[in-house]
């Protein structure tokens, strides 16, 4: 289609002012981390990296920190060992119900947060005996389940399974082939699902909220607590600025190991 | 190549092959199927349960008191409608900022800038969701917020916290699910098929209406399923921006501790309409753009 002159010039102005709105908001959380201000004010009166040092001091930050970066780990080598044995069964299998299978798997991260966090909250409580971090991890593992799984299955059908049985004609054991061809040709999309997986899981606040035991506080719980703690206002910022910039890091790394076109350029 | 093989040849899973899936299946199957989906079906049973005012106590008998509740209260029916329209308004709004903004991504731009513009939209969904909601705290702040700095000069309000600040904020959360799918679309659409209608005399505006909508309309469903499902059942953003406007989700976060019943009534709600809403759009194919 041809378009006019001016419509594009439309266009482009219209596309700045879009990404203006989807950056302006991001850019704003860097810049008030360095406010000298003690409220949210715009514009800063002043600058200064006070906030940044009392944050990195603060017990209360470290702790949270510790805690997320250990939660999201393990809820990272579950969804890693159950999405690549599912990934093989969808792949190189048909059963009954395989089509129902996939959709159950994203179900968690498709319902709304708050149903997914009573639904696990209800279980724990009433079967478990209570909540406590591994309540917690088992809820952040079934919603990051979905983005091993995506990037192992995209991996294993482009593969094919012709060097698998090339391998197996040359005498190898089922064993053995995983370990040698499989696994090696699998490698770069489980990493890229584990970064996501982590990704996922460090930034969660809603399932968390529902299934962290009393005393367990990860980083969003920590911001989300002291949110409202008017003199908490910097050392929020500080740590607001710093999930920006560690949660858009890892995109960059795990976009380096996966293909989106092999994801069918999906979202996830 | 087909994507379904024989699993390799020599050991016991050869001989075995239903071993072999048993195998494979089992402990994902017991994640998913007994610990997540047992924990749903639990929920939607207790829906139909009540709780003794007495004692506290869950009382197991079936009833649809919670649902009549939800129905017949003004203040719960009101948060349903309210919750209703905030999420077909942030729908709408981020269907009109996402068509020209993938146009322009998708037929303006230079092909060679193509990966960096869709890096550009992806990244802000992987920065966390709570840090985007507080960032618009700061935005949305009434008379020292970045809005208000903007727009006093122009002689305008900023909208503060309230209705209108959980539609933005919800749009600015779920606006790239909204483009990436029309994007994608778009991408997809033939230049003959736009050739075609422009050599029959056809303008922008009506090879836009008549060529372009009725292909990219499948992804359009596609990004709206998202930016629909996932703010009918937000309560965060209301309490961080929302002031005293409450959502569904809120009256949910309220309630589950002293009556669960009706927390996982009023949870049950979004679900439905969500599930509606999937089988309404279901022969339009948008489910395979998801």
């Amino acid at each position: 289609m041809t378009l006019s002159r001016g419509t594009k010039v439309v266009l482009t102005l219209f596309a700045l002012v879009a990404f203006a709105f989807i950056y302006v908001p991001l850019g704003v959380i860097l810049i008030n981390s360095f406010s000298v201000d003690k409220s949210l004010t715009w514009p800063p009166s002043g600058f200064t990296t006070e906030w940044w040092g009392k944050a990195v001091e603060s017990q209360g930050v470290r702790d949270a920190l510790i805690t997320s970066v250990g939660v999201a780990v393990a809820a990272t080598v579950v969804a890693l060992i159950l999405g690549t044995l599912l990934s093989f069964a969808l792949s190189r299998y048909q059963f009954f119900g395989r089509e129902s299978v996939s959709l159950l798997v994203v179900l968690p991260i498709a319902l709304p947060g708050i149903v997914t966090g009573i639904a696990l909250n209800n279980v724990f409580t009433s079967f478990l005996g209570g909540l406590t971090i591994y309540t917690l991890i088992i809820g952040h593992a079934t919603f990051c389940i979905v983005v091993v799984f995506n990037n192992a299955i995209a991996r294993l059908r482009r593969m094919g399974g012709s060097v698998e049985e090339a391998s197996a004609d040359l005498g190898a054991t089922g064993w053995r082939t995983f370990i040698y061809v499989t696994f090696p040709l699998m490698r770069s999309a489980l990493i890229a699902g584990a970064i996501l997986a982590f990704g996922l899981s460090f930034d969660e606040i809603i399932v968390t909220t529902f299934t962290a035991g009393p005393g367990v506080e990860t980083l969003p719980i920590w911001i989300y607590q002291n949110l409202f703690r008017p003199n908490q206002a910097p050392i929020v910022n500080v740590v607001a600025a710093a999930l920006v910039v560690v949660s858009i890091l890892p995109i960059y790394i795990a976009q380096r190991f996966s293909n989106a076109d092999e994801r069918g350029g999906g979202l996830i | 190549m087909t994507t379904t093989t024989s699993p390799p040849r020599g050991g016991f899973g050869y001989r075995h092959p239903s071993l072999r899936l048993a195998g494979l299946l089992t402990a994902p199957m017991a994640w998913l199927v007994v610990v997540y989906l047992g924990s749903l079906a639990a929920l939607f049973l207790t829906a139909f349960w009540t709780v003794d005012d007495f004692t506290g106590q869950l009382v197991r008998e079936f009833t649809l008191k919670n649902f009549q509740q939800v129905f017949t209260n003004p203040a719960y029916l009101s948060a349903m409608l309210r919750t209703l329209s905030i999420a077909l308004l942030v729908t709408l709004i981020s269907l009109v900022l996402a068509l020209p903004l993938s146009f322009f991504m998708a037929r303006v731009a230079n092909p060679r800038w193509r990966p960096l513009l869709v890096a550009l939209v992806l990244t802000p969904l992987w920065a966390s969701y709570l840090v985007k909601v507080y960032a618009w705290r700061s935005m949305l702040q009434p008379e020292t917020g970045v809005l208000a700095w903007f727009l006093d000069p122009l002689g305008l309000n900023s909208p503060g916290y309230g209705y209108i600040g959980i539609v933005i904020t919800l749009t600015y959360l779920w606006l790239p699910y909204m483009i990436l799918p029309i994007y994608a679309g778009l991408t997809r659409l033939p230049n003959s098929m736009l050739d075609a209608s422009a050599d029959l005399g056809a303008k922008g505006g009506r090879t836009f209406r008549s060529v372009v909508m009725p292909l990219v309309f499948p992804s359009i469903v596609a990004g709206s399923i998202f930016t629909f499902s996932l703010s009918l059942g937000d309560y965060i953003t209301a309490q961080i921006v929302g002031g005293k406007v409450t959502m569904l989700g809120n009256i949910v976060q309220t309630t589950y501790v002293t009556n669960l019943p009706f927390a996982a009534a009023v949870a049950t709600i979004p679900v439905v309409i969500v599930l509606l809403y999937l089988f309404a759009v279901r022969r339009s194919g948008a489910l395979d753009n998801l």
